[in-house]
């Protein structure tokens, strides 16, 4: 049973621009310790950083989630961002590439979407968004 | 953690050593961008070997830097761009367009000896 060996869950709280980089440090050794390859870790890594950067910038604070997930007999990392914030008027818009309403490059959300193997978003507008995403081992 | 930048001849070279917050990078964008005045400098390297992840923020930011500092009459080299942090830039769809990069240190200073007409030491 692969998934006996694999570490439990790990939450942790953003709200410092720190905590995004303590995420994403978390996130590549959880991803290394399951086995992936340094360079979906790096791409975990990516996801984690622009995931947390979001909360802090949209919503100031809320938790990033990491836990291994079992599928079948697929083992892969999901990575949960949760915010209580002012949520996504319109998700539509902010999946386009080159929308940002930080004055930012815009490529965050759909960078993310890009790099993971599933990608979901969750937004209801006045009470936050929940963004959750998985990559499976190769 | 701040980057430290020393001066070498008409260049200045800030070398990346650690991960660096969202502040980190802004604080290095600003810290380049005055110093290239304070010290006349012809060419700015910045060395990424062991920065963690490149990304939106980071991208943006170091465009952000190379462009001012062209403003200000300097060149910008981005050195040491590792494989894993390449594919996952090229993945997500971000690009240092406009911007020159080598492969290392070493490759950076023979590119701004020729883009400048000044060497590193003297």
């Amino acid at each position: 049973m692969r998934s006996a060996v694999v570490a439990s869950e790990v939450r942790l709280t953003v709200e410092s621009d720190i905590d995004v980089v303590t995420a994403r440090m978390r996130g590549r050794t959880l991803a290394a310790q399951m086995g992936f390859p340094p360079i979906l870790a790096t791409i975990i890594a990516t996801t984690i950083s622009e995931l947390a950067r979001n909360i802090l910038q949209y919503a100031r604070s809320g938790e990033i989630v990491l836990r291994p997930v079992e599928v079948g007999s697929r083992l892969g990392l999901a990575v949960e961002a949760r915010d209580d914030g002012p949520g996504i008027p319109d998700i539509g818009l902010a999946m386009q590439d080159g929308f940002s309403t930080a004055g930012r490059l815009g490529l965050g959300l759909p960078g993310v979407r890009r790099l993971m193997d599933e990608f979901e978003i969750h937004s209801i507008s006045g009470s936050g968004t929940m963004v959750r995403v998985r990559k499976w081992l190769p | 953690m701040e980057v430290p930048i020393l001066k070498q001849g008409s260049y200045l070279i800030a070398t990346v050593q650690s991960a660096l917050s969202d502040a980190d990078l802004v604080q290095l964008r600003d810290a380049l961008v005055e110093r290239v005045g304070r010290f006349r400098a012809r060419g700015v390297i910045i060395d990424v070997t062991a920065l963690d992840v490149m990304d939106s923020f980071a991208t943006g930011t170091l465009s952000d830097v190379a462009q001012m500092i062209r403003l200000r009459g300097a060149e910008t080299v981005i050195v040491g761009i590792q494989p894993d942090v390449a594919f996952s830039m090229t993945h997500m769809g971000l690009t240092l367009q406009g911007i020159t990069t080598t492969l290392d240190l070493e490759e950076g200073l023979s590119y701004l000896e020729r883009a400048t007409g000044s060497v590193s030491r003297r």
